[in-house]
Protein backbone atom coordinates (compact mmCIF):
# COMPACT_ATOMS: atom_id res chain seq x y z
CA UNK A 1 0.00 0.00 0.00
CA UNK A 2 2.68 2.39 0.84
CA UNK A 3 4.54 1.88 -2.51
CA UNK A 4 1.11 2.85 -4.59
CA UNK A 5 0.85 5.33 -2.50
CA UNK A 6 4.01 7.21 -3.22
CA UNK A 7 3.33 6.02 -6.62
CA UNK A 8 -0.06 7.74 -6.82
CA UNK A 9 1.39 11.09 -5.60
CA UNK A 10 4.42 10.73 -7.60
CA UNK A 11 5.52 14.24 -9.25
CA UNK A 12 4.37 13.82 -12.50
CA UNK A 13 7.65 15.80 -13.71
CA UNK A 14 9.65 11.63 -13.09
CA UNK A 15 7.51 10.83 -15.48
CA UNK A 16 7.99 13.54 -17.95
CA UNK A 17 11.81 12.54 -17.37
CA UNK A 18 11.63 9.21 -18.27
CA UNK A 19 9.24 9.91 -21.19
CA UNK A 20 11.90 12.44 -22.69
CA UNK A 21 14.97 9.47 -21.96
CA UNK A 22 12.60 6.64 -23.32
CA UNK A 23 12.36 8.95 -26.44
CA UNK A 24 15.88 10.87 -26.95
CA UNK A 25 17.71 7.14 -26.05
CA UNK A 26 16.80 5.31 -29.05
CA UNK A 27 16.85 8.39 -31.06
CA UNK A 28 20.57 8.66 -30.07
CA UNK A 29 21.55 4.84 -30.27
CA UNK A 30 18.69 2.81 -32.73
CA UNK A 31 18.18 -0.42 -31.49
CA UNK A 32 17.34 -1.17 -34.99
CA UNK A 33 14.12 -3.19 -34.05
CA UNK A 34 12.71 -5.27 -37.21
CA UNK A 35 10.01 -3.99 -38.75
CA UNK A 36 6.90 -5.42 -40.67
CA UNK A 37 5.43 -3.67 -43.66
CA UNK A 38 1.61 -3.78 -43.28
CA UNK A 39 -1.05 -4.93 -45.84
CA UNK A 40 -2.51 -1.01 -46.31
CA UNK A 41 1.45 0.32 -46.61
CA UNK A 42 1.89 -2.86 -49.00
CA UNK A 43 -1.20 -1.37 -50.64
CA UNK A 44 0.05 2.13 -51.09
CA UNK A 45 3.48 1.47 -52.57
CA UNK A 46 1.89 -1.21 -54.47
CA UNK A 47 -0.27 2.03 -56.17
CA UNK A 48 2.88 3.99 -57.09
CA UNK A 49 4.40 0.83 -58.37
CA UNK A 50 1.85 1.04 -60.73
CA UNK A 51 1.88 3.81 -62.24
CA UNK A 52 3.67 4.22 -65.56
CA UNK A 53 6.77 6.16 -66.31
CA UNK A 54 6.18 10.09 -67.68
CA UNK A 55 3.03 9.63 -65.86
CA UNK A 56 1.46 12.93 -64.29
CA UNK A 57 0.45 12.30 -60.19
CA UNK A 58 -0.89 14.73 -58.06
CA UNK A 59 0.23 15.68 -54.62
CA UNK A 60 -1.67 17.40 -52.19
CA UNK A 61 0.36 18.14 -48.90
CA UNK A 62 -2.40 19.13 -46.55
CA UNK A 63 -0.34 19.69 -42.75
CA UNK A 64 1.60 22.11 -41.05
CA UNK A 65 5.04 21.77 -39.19
CA UNK A 66 3.14 20.41 -35.96
CA UNK A 67 2.71 17.14 -37.98
CA UNK A 68 6.22 17.22 -39.59
CA UNK A 69 7.58 14.42 -37.93
CA UNK A 70 5.44 11.58 -39.20
CA UNK A 71 4.37 13.44 -42.71
CA UNK A 72 7.37 15.12 -43.91
CA UNK A 73 9.34 11.42 -44.16
CA UNK A 74 6.49 9.91 -45.52
CA UNK A 75 6.35 12.40 -48.08
CA UNK A 76 9.67 12.62 -49.12
CA UNK A 77 9.77 8.68 -49.57
CA UNK A 78 6.85 9.36 -51.93
CA UNK A 79 8.43 11.59 -53.85
CA UNK A 80 11.79 10.26 -54.13
CA UNK A 81 9.69 7.18 -54.74
CA UNK A 82 7.61 8.87 -57.95
CA UNK A 83 11.02 10.35 -59.17
CA UNK A 84 12.67 7.57 -58.95
CA UNK A 85 9.82 6.21 -61.33
CA UNK A 86 10.35 9.22 -63.96
CA UNK A 87 6.75 10.46 -63.02
CA UNK A 88 6.38 14.02 -62.60
CA UNK A 89 4.47 15.69 -59.61
CA UNK A 90 2.17 18.14 -59.97
CA UNK A 91 1.89 19.45 -55.83
CA UNK A 92 -0.81 21.60 -53.71
CA UNK A 93 -1.51 22.19 -50.12
CA UNK A 94 -4.42 23.30 -48.67
CA UNK A 95 -2.68 24.26 -45.30
CA UNK A 96 -1.28 28.01 -44.65
CA UNK A 97 1.35 26.36 -42.15
CA UNK A 98 2.50 23.51 -44.94
CA UNK A 99 3.71 25.22 -47.86
CA UNK A 100 7.23 25.99 -47.26
CA UNK A 101 7.77 22.50 -45.88
CA UNK A 102 6.08 20.38 -49.31
CA UNK A 103 8.43 23.01 -51.72
CA UNK A 104 11.54 21.89 -49.55
CA UNK A 105 11.06 18.05 -49.97
CA UNK A 106 10.18 18.85 -53.58
CA UNK A 107 13.68 20.94 -54.52
CA UNK A 108 15.49 18.80 -52.07
CA UNK A 109 14.35 15.34 -53.73
CA UNK A 110 14.27 16.59 -56.87
CA UNK A 111 17.47 18.25 -56.86
CA UNK A 112 19.21 14.69 -55.35
CA UNK A 113 17.78 12.97 -58.62
CA UNK A 114 18.49 15.65 -61.00
CA UNK A 115 14.88 16.72 -61.98
CA UNK A 116 13.77 19.87 -63.31
CA UNK A 117 11.11 22.95 -61.92
CA UNK A 118 8.29 23.55 -64.46
CA UNK A 119 9.33 19.96 -66.57
CA UNK A 120 9.02 17.37 -63.68
CA UNK A 121 7.52 19.13 -61.04
CA UNK A 122 5.63 22.29 -60.19
CA UNK A 123 4.05 23.11 -56.48
CA UNK A 124 0.91 25.38 -56.99
CA UNK A 125 1.28 26.55 -53.64
CA UNK A 126 -1.76 27.74 -51.18
CA UNK A 127 -4.94 28.18 -51.52
CA UNK A 128 -7.17 29.39 -49.08
CA UNK A 129 -11.06 28.35 -49.31
CA UNK A 130 -10.50 24.62 -47.63
CA UNK A 131 -13.00 22.21 -49.02
CA UNK A 132 -14.11 24.55 -51.46
CA UNK A 133 -11.16 24.63 -53.65
CA UNK A 134 -11.10 21.17 -53.58
CA UNK A 135 -13.83 20.86 -56.50
CA UNK A 136 -12.71 23.67 -57.77
CA UNK A 137 -9.43 21.88 -58.55
CA UNK A 138 -10.77 18.62 -60.06
CA UNK A 139 -12.81 20.74 -62.51
CA UNK A 140 -10.18 23.00 -63.36
CA UNK A 141 -5.88 22.75 -62.06
CA UNK A 142 -4.96 25.87 -63.83
CA UNK A 143 -7.97 27.53 -62.79
CA UNK A 144 -7.91 27.37 -59.33
CA UNK A 145 -4.31 28.13 -59.32
CA UNK A 146 -3.79 30.38 -62.06
CA UNK A 147 -0.01 30.67 -60.35
CA UNK A 148 2.46 28.62 -58.55
CA UNK A 149 3.83 28.66 -55.31
CA UNK A 150 6.47 31.56 -56.32
CA UNK A 151 3.82 33.25 -58.36
CA UNK A 152 4.90 32.18 -62.08
CA UNK A 153 1.69 32.26 -64.28
CA UNK A 154 1.32 27.86 -64.55
CA UNK A 155 0.88 28.99 -68.48
CA UNK A 156 4.32 29.45 -68.39
CA UNK A 157 4.98 25.60 -67.28
CA UNK A 158 5.34 22.72 -69.70
CA UNK A 159 4.19 20.25 -66.94
CA UNK A 160 1.00 22.56 -66.71
CA UNK A 161 0.56 22.45 -70.33
CA UNK A 162 0.44 18.46 -70.30
CA UNK A 163 -2.43 18.24 -67.43
CA UNK A 164 -5.58 20.82 -66.35
CA UNK A 165 -8.07 17.89 -64.72
CA UNK A 166 -7.64 14.64 -62.70
CA UNK A 167 -8.32 12.57 -65.73
CA UNK A 168 -4.71 13.88 -67.31
CA UNK A 169 -3.14 12.21 -64.14
CA UNK A 170 -2.27 8.74 -63.02
CA UNK A 171 -2.63 8.79 -59.14
CA UNK A 172 -4.08 11.55 -56.59
CA UNK A 173 -1.63 11.20 -53.07
CA UNK A 174 -3.05 13.21 -50.19
CA UNK A 175 -0.64 13.15 -47.10
CA UNK A 176 -2.91 14.80 -44.73
CA UNK A 177 -3.03 15.75 -41.02
CA UNK A 178 -6.54 16.59 -40.49
CA UNK A 179 -9.09 18.74 -41.58
CA UNK A 180 -9.35 19.78 -45.11
CA UNK A 181 -7.63 16.21 -45.73
CA UNK A 182 -8.53 12.51 -47.22
CA UNK A 183 -11.58 12.38 -46.32
CA UNK A 184 -12.42 15.82 -47.61
CA UNK A 185 -10.97 14.98 -51.10
CA UNK A 186 -12.85 11.66 -50.99
CA UNK A 187 -16.10 13.00 -50.54
CA UNK A 188 -15.54 16.12 -52.51
CA UNK A 189 -13.36 14.85 -55.65
CA UNK A 190 -12.63 11.05 -55.86
CA UNK A 191 -15.57 9.80 -56.71
CA UNK A 192 -16.81 12.69 -58.48
CA UNK A 193 -13.89 12.80 -61.04
CA UNK A 194 -12.70 9.29 -60.88
CA UNK A 195 -9.75 9.40 -59.04
CA UNK A 196 -7.19 6.82 -58.15
CA UNK A 197 -6.33 7.87 -54.56
CA UNK A 198 -3.98 6.73 -51.38
CA UNK A 199 -3.53 8.36 -48.73
CA UNK A 200 -0.70 9.17 -45.96
CA UNK A 201 -1.98 10.62 -42.72
CA UNK A 202 -1.02 10.96 -39.08
CA UNK A 203 -1.45 8.06 -36.73
CA UNK A 204 -4.30 9.83 -35.16
CA UNK A 205 -6.09 10.90 -38.72
CA UNK A 206 -5.62 7.16 -39.81
CA UNK A 207 -8.70 5.47 -38.26
CA UNK A 208 -10.88 8.10 -40.05
CA UNK A 209 -9.94 6.59 -43.05
CA UNK A 210 -10.34 2.65 -42.74
CA UNK A 211 -13.75 2.56 -44.06
CA UNK A 212 -12.90 4.48 -46.57
CA UNK A 213 -10.03 2.11 -47.51
CA UNK A 214 -12.41 -1.13 -47.30
CA UNK A 215 -14.71 0.70 -49.41
CA UNK A 216 -11.50 1.28 -52.57
CA UNK A 217 -12.13 4.72 -52.53
CA UNK A 218 -8.73 4.98 -51.03
CA UNK A 219 -6.07 2.38 -52.33
CA UNK A 220 -3.77 2.39 -49.86
CA UNK A 221 -2.68 3.84 -46.34
CA UNK A 222 0.49 5.09 -44.68
CA UNK A 223 -0.38 5.39 -40.98
CA UNK A 224 2.05 7.90 -38.80
CA UNK A 225 4.94 7.74 -38.36
CA UNK A 226 4.52 3.63 -38.36
CA UNK A 227 2.95 3.72 -42.28
CA UNK A 228 6.23 6.38 -43.23
CA UNK A 229 8.82 3.84 -41.61
CA UNK A 230 6.87 1.12 -43.87
CA UNK A 231 6.84 2.84 -46.63
CA UNK A 232 10.84 3.57 -46.41
CA UNK A 233 11.32 -0.14 -45.71
CA UNK A 234 9.34 -0.79 -49.17
CA UNK A 235 11.41 1.61 -51.35
CA UNK A 236 14.76 0.73 -49.63
CA UNK A 237 15.70 4.39 -47.97
CA UNK A 238 15.86 4.28 -44.07
CA UNK A 239 15.18 7.57 -43.20
CA UNK A 240 13.89 9.61 -40.37
CA UNK A 241 11.03 7.90 -39.96
CA UNK A 242 12.79 4.52 -39.30
CA UNK A 243 15.12 5.86 -36.37
CA UNK A 244 11.80 7.72 -35.08
CA UNK A 245 10.15 3.78 -34.82
CA UNK A 246 12.41 2.76 -32.07
CA UNK A 247 11.95 6.37 -29.95
CA UNK A 248 7.89 5.43 -30.89
CA UNK A 249 8.14 1.81 -29.53
CA UNK A 250 9.76 2.86 -26.02
CA UNK A 251 7.24 5.43 -25.63
CA UNK A 252 4.16 3.51 -26.38
CA UNK A 253 5.55 0.63 -23.95
CA UNK A 254 6.08 3.02 -21.49
CA UNK A 255 2.60 4.30 -22.24
CA UNK A 256 1.25 0.96 -22.43
CA UNK A 257 3.16 0.09 -19.03
CA UNK A 258 1.65 3.29 -17.00
CA UNK A 259 -1.91 1.74 -17.71
CA UNK A 260 -1.17 -1.36 -16.70
CA UNK A 261 0.59 0.33 -13.19
CA UNK A 262 -2.29 2.68 -12.74
CA UNK A 263 -4.69 0.63 -12.85
CA UNK A 264 -2.80 -2.12 -10.44
CA UNK A 265 -2.26 0.77 -7.71
CA UNK A 266 -6.28 1.71 -8.37
CA UNK A 267 -7.31 -2.21 -7.83
CA UNK A 268 -4.84 -2.86 -4.89
CA UNK A 269 -6.33 0.56 -3.50
CA UNK A 270 -9.83 -0.67 -3.93
CA UNK A 271 -9.66 -3.97 -2.19
CA UNK A 272 -8.04 -2.71 0.48
CA UNK A 273 -10.82 -0.48 1.02
CA UNK A 274 -13.39 -3.20 0.86
CA UNK A 275 -11.72 -5.20 3.72
CA UNK A 276 -12.83 -4.83 6.92
CA UNK A 277 -10.27 -2.98 9.39
CA UNK B 1 -38.01 40.79 -48.71
CA UNK B 2 -35.36 41.16 -46.45
CA UNK B 3 -35.85 37.72 -45.13
CA UNK B 4 -37.31 36.26 -48.24
CA UNK B 5 -33.77 37.46 -50.02
CA UNK B 6 -31.40 35.57 -48.44
CA UNK B 7 -33.66 32.08 -47.99
CA UNK B 8 -34.28 32.21 -51.62
CA UNK B 9 -30.20 32.98 -52.88
CA UNK B 10 -29.89 30.16 -50.12
CA UNK B 11 -31.97 28.05 -52.27
CA UNK B 12 -30.71 29.06 -55.17
CA UNK B 13 -27.18 28.69 -54.49
CA UNK B 14 -27.59 25.26 -52.63
CA UNK B 15 -29.99 23.71 -55.46
CA UNK B 16 -26.69 24.91 -58.08
CA UNK B 17 -23.85 23.29 -56.33
CA UNK B 18 -26.05 20.15 -55.76
CA UNK B 19 -26.55 19.65 -59.55
CA UNK B 20 -23.54 20.27 -60.24
CA UNK B 21 -22.40 16.85 -58.83
CA UNK B 22 -25.00 14.84 -60.99
CA UNK B 23 -24.82 17.14 -64.31
CA UNK B 24 -21.91 18.07 -65.98
CA UNK B 25 -23.95 20.02 -68.83
CA UNK B 26 -22.35 23.52 -69.34
CA UNK B 27 -25.33 25.45 -68.02
CA UNK B 28 -25.06 24.23 -64.45
CA UNK B 29 -21.22 23.32 -64.20
CA UNK B 30 -20.23 27.14 -65.60
CA UNK B 31 -22.40 28.60 -62.47
CA UNK B 32 -21.45 26.05 -60.07
CA UNK B 33 -18.00 26.74 -60.80
CA UNK B 34 -18.68 30.19 -60.23
CA UNK B 35 -19.70 29.94 -56.94
CA UNK B 36 -17.14 28.07 -55.82
CA UNK B 37 -14.69 30.73 -57.03
CA UNK B 38 -16.94 33.50 -54.88
CA UNK B 39 -16.71 30.52 -51.92
CA UNK B 40 -12.89 30.57 -52.48
CA UNK B 41 -12.76 34.10 -51.62
CA UNK B 42 -15.54 34.36 -48.86
CA UNK B 43 -13.48 31.66 -47.28
CA UNK B 44 -10.17 33.62 -48.22
CA UNK B 45 -12.03 37.11 -46.23
CA UNK B 46 -12.68 35.64 -43.56
CA UNK B 47 -8.82 35.43 -42.63
CA UNK B 48 -9.07 39.05 -42.69
CA UNK B 49 -12.19 39.31 -40.36
CA UNK B 50 -10.06 36.13 -38.05
CA UNK B 51 -6.92 38.74 -37.58
CA UNK B 52 -9.19 41.59 -36.67
CA UNK B 53 -11.67 39.36 -34.60
CA UNK B 54 -7.78 38.64 -32.85
CA UNK B 55 -6.58 41.91 -32.21
CA UNK B 56 -10.34 42.98 -31.09
CA UNK B 57 -10.66 40.25 -28.72
CA UNK B 58 -6.88 39.96 -26.90
CA UNK B 59 -6.44 43.63 -27.31
CA UNK B 60 -8.97 44.62 -24.89
CA UNK B 61 -7.85 42.35 -22.33
CA UNK B 62 -4.32 43.30 -23.15
CA UNK B 63 -4.63 47.23 -22.25
CA UNK B 64 -7.82 46.42 -19.63
CA UNK B 65 -4.47 43.85 -17.62
CA UNK B 66 -7.20 40.98 -17.63
CA UNK B 67 -6.18 37.59 -16.73
CA UNK B 68 -2.94 36.36 -18.99
CA UNK B 69 -2.73 39.65 -20.05
CA UNK B 70 1.41 39.43 -20.43
CA UNK B 71 0.99 36.22 -23.27
CA UNK B 72 -1.87 38.47 -25.01
CA UNK B 73 0.60 41.04 -25.69
CA UNK B 74 2.70 38.44 -26.62
CA UNK B 75 0.52 37.24 -29.37
CA UNK B 76 -0.46 40.56 -30.36
CA UNK B 77 3.41 41.74 -31.15
CA UNK B 78 4.42 38.66 -32.71
CA UNK B 79 1.28 38.29 -34.71
CA UNK B 80 1.89 42.00 -35.89
CA UNK B 81 5.46 41.37 -36.23
CA UNK B 82 5.31 38.82 -38.84
CA UNK B 83 2.68 40.58 -41.16
CA UNK B 84 4.68 43.83 -40.92
CA UNK B 85 7.99 41.47 -41.55
CA UNK B 86 5.88 39.97 -44.33
CA UNK B 87 4.02 42.73 -46.16
CA UNK B 88 7.34 45.45 -46.34
CA UNK B 89 10.27 43.59 -46.03
CA UNK B 90 10.51 40.35 -47.77
CA UNK B 91 9.84 41.08 -51.65
CA UNK B 92 6.34 41.59 -51.32
CA UNK B 93 4.53 37.77 -53.04
CA UNK B 94 8.40 36.38 -52.53
CA UNK B 95 7.52 36.28 -49.01
CA UNK B 96 8.17 32.65 -48.88
CA UNK B 97 11.44 32.55 -50.92
CA UNK B 98 14.55 31.05 -48.98
CA UNK B 99 16.37 33.94 -47.61
CA UNK B 100 13.93 36.34 -46.93
CA UNK B 101 13.49 37.77 -43.18
CA UNK B 102 9.75 36.15 -43.19
CA UNK B 103 10.94 32.94 -44.33
CA UNK B 104 13.65 33.17 -41.15
CA UNK B 105 10.51 33.37 -39.54
CA UNK B 106 8.71 30.65 -40.49
CA UNK B 107 11.95 28.26 -39.96
CA UNK B 108 13.37 29.28 -37.00
CA UNK B 109 10.40 30.51 -34.72
CA UNK B 110 6.87 29.05 -36.19
CA UNK B 111 8.15 25.24 -37.26
CA UNK B 112 9.80 25.05 -33.71
CA UNK B 113 7.06 26.35 -31.87
CA UNK B 114 4.48 24.46 -33.50
CA UNK B 115 6.56 20.93 -32.98
CA UNK B 116 6.92 21.64 -29.38
CA UNK B 117 3.44 22.44 -29.22
CA UNK B 118 2.93 19.22 -30.51
CA UNK B 119 5.42 17.19 -28.95
CA UNK B 120 4.24 18.14 -25.27
CA UNK B 121 1.01 15.59 -25.57
CA UNK B 122 3.46 12.89 -25.53
CA UNK B 123 4.45 13.73 -21.83
CA UNK B 124 0.38 14.42 -21.15
CA UNK B 125 -0.59 11.10 -22.26
CA UNK B 126 1.53 9.32 -20.41
CA UNK B 127 1.12 11.47 -17.56
CA UNK B 128 -2.49 10.80 -18.21
CA UNK B 129 -2.02 7.22 -18.40
CA UNK B 130 -1.06 6.57 -15.06
CA UNK B 131 -3.28 8.61 -13.64
CA UNK B 132 -6.68 9.16 -15.28
CA UNK B 133 -7.27 5.63 -17.63
CA UNK B 134 -8.74 3.34 -14.87
CA UNK B 135 -10.47 0.23 -15.52
CA UNK B 136 -13.84 1.05 -13.54
CA UNK B 137 -16.47 -0.58 -16.01
CA UNK B 138 -16.66 -3.14 -18.51
CA UNK B 139 -16.63 -0.25 -21.61
CA UNK B 140 -13.40 1.23 -19.55
CA UNK B 141 -12.11 -2.17 -19.69
CA UNK B 142 -12.77 -3.01 -23.29
CA UNK B 143 -11.10 0.33 -24.38
CA UNK B 144 -8.35 -0.18 -22.19
CA UNK B 145 -7.47 -3.88 -24.02
CA UNK B 146 -7.71 -2.68 -27.66
CA UNK B 147 -5.51 0.69 -26.94
CA UNK B 148 -2.91 -1.70 -25.25
CA UNK B 149 -3.45 -4.17 -28.48
CA UNK B 150 -3.17 -1.00 -31.39
CA UNK B 151 -0.52 0.98 -29.37
CA UNK B 152 1.69 -2.04 -29.07
CA UNK B 153 0.54 -3.78 -32.53
CA UNK B 154 1.14 -0.67 -34.19
CA UNK B 155 5.62 -0.42 -33.30
CA UNK B 156 8.23 -3.01 -33.72
CA UNK B 157 8.95 -4.23 -30.07
CA UNK B 158 5.14 -5.54 -30.59
CA UNK B 159 5.86 -7.24 -33.84
CA UNK B 160 9.20 -8.54 -32.04
CA UNK B 161 6.93 -10.19 -28.14
CA UNK B 162 4.48 -11.75 -30.52
CA UNK B 163 6.41 -12.86 -33.78
CA UNK B 164 7.12 -16.56 -32.33
CA UNK B 165 3.46 -17.19 -32.21
CA UNK B 166 0.58 -18.51 -34.60
CA UNK B 167 -0.12 -15.17 -37.20
CA UNK B 168 -3.80 -14.64 -35.74
CA UNK B 169 -2.74 -14.32 -32.18
CA UNK B 170 0.55 -12.11 -32.85
CA UNK B 171 0.09 -8.19 -31.99
CA UNK B 172 0.03 -6.53 -35.01
CA UNK B 173 -2.58 -9.21 -36.81
CA UNK B 174 -4.95 -8.20 -33.91
CA UNK B 175 -4.09 -4.43 -33.79
CA UNK B 176 -5.23 -4.94 -37.70
CA UNK B 177 -8.11 -6.65 -37.05
CA UNK B 178 -9.32 -3.93 -34.48
CA UNK B 179 -8.65 -1.31 -37.00
CA UNK B 180 -10.13 -2.96 -39.75
CA UNK B 181 -13.38 -4.30 -38.46
CA UNK B 182 -15.11 -3.41 -35.49
CA UNK B 183 -13.25 0.11 -35.43
CA UNK B 184 -14.29 0.51 -39.04
CA UNK B 185 -18.20 -0.68 -37.97
CA UNK B 186 -18.42 1.85 -35.50
CA UNK B 187 -17.08 4.81 -37.61
CA UNK B 188 -19.12 4.02 -40.23
CA UNK B 189 -22.31 3.92 -38.17
CA UNK B 190 -21.06 7.47 -36.95
CA UNK B 191 -19.94 8.50 -40.24
CA UNK B 192 -23.82 7.23 -41.96
CA UNK B 193 -25.42 8.92 -38.99
CA UNK B 194 -23.72 12.24 -39.40
CA UNK B 195 -23.99 12.12 -43.38
CA UNK B 196 -27.89 11.55 -42.84
CA UNK B 197 -27.47 14.71 -40.45
CA UNK B 198 -25.97 16.96 -42.88
CA UNK B 199 -28.09 15.87 -45.77
CA UNK B 200 -31.22 17.08 -43.45
CA UNK B 201 -29.78 19.86 -42.52
CA UNK B 202 -29.03 20.99 -46.19
CA UNK B 203 -31.83 20.22 -46.84
CA UNK B 204 -33.88 22.27 -44.55
CA UNK B 205 -31.43 25.22 -45.15
CA UNK B 206 -32.25 25.13 -48.73
CA UNK B 207 -35.99 24.86 -48.54
CA UNK B 208 -35.64 27.70 -46.26
CA UNK B 209 -37.29 25.69 -43.60
CA UNK B 210 -34.11 26.34 -41.11
CA UNK B 211 -33.30 30.24 -40.93
CA UNK B 212 -31.36 29.72 -37.60
CA UNK B 213 -28.35 30.57 -39.23
CA UNK B 214 -29.67 34.15 -40.33
CA UNK B 215 -30.99 35.43 -37.23
CA UNK B 216 -28.22 37.01 -34.49
CA UNK B 217 -30.30 35.28 -31.52
CA UNK B 218 -29.69 31.97 -32.67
Amino acid sequence: MAFGDTLEKLDRRWIFLLVALLVLIPLLRPLRLPLAVSGPARNFYEAVEAVPAGSIVVLAGDFDPASAPELVPMTKSVVRHLFRKNVRIIALELWEGGPPLVDAILHDVGDELGKKYGIDYVNLGYKSGREAVMPSFGNSFSRTFPNDYSGTAVSKLPLMREADTFAQTALFVNISAGYPGTKEWVQQVQGRFDVRMVSGSTAVQAPEIYPYLQSGQVVGLLGGMAGAAEYEKSINVPGAATKGMDAQSSAHMFIAFLILLGNAIYFSRRGAARRPS
Amino acid sequence: MMNLLPVVLTAIVGIVVILSFFVPHPYIAEPAQKLQDWAIVIVASGYVLGAANVYKVNGESAIKRQKDWVYKWILLGSMTGMMVVGFFFSGGTQFLNEGSPFKWGYDFLYVPMQATMFSLLAFFIASAAFRAFRIRTVDAALLAVAALVVMIGRVPLGNLFTAAFPEPIQLPTMANWLLEWPQNAAKRGIAIGAGLGVMATGLRIILGIERSHMREEA
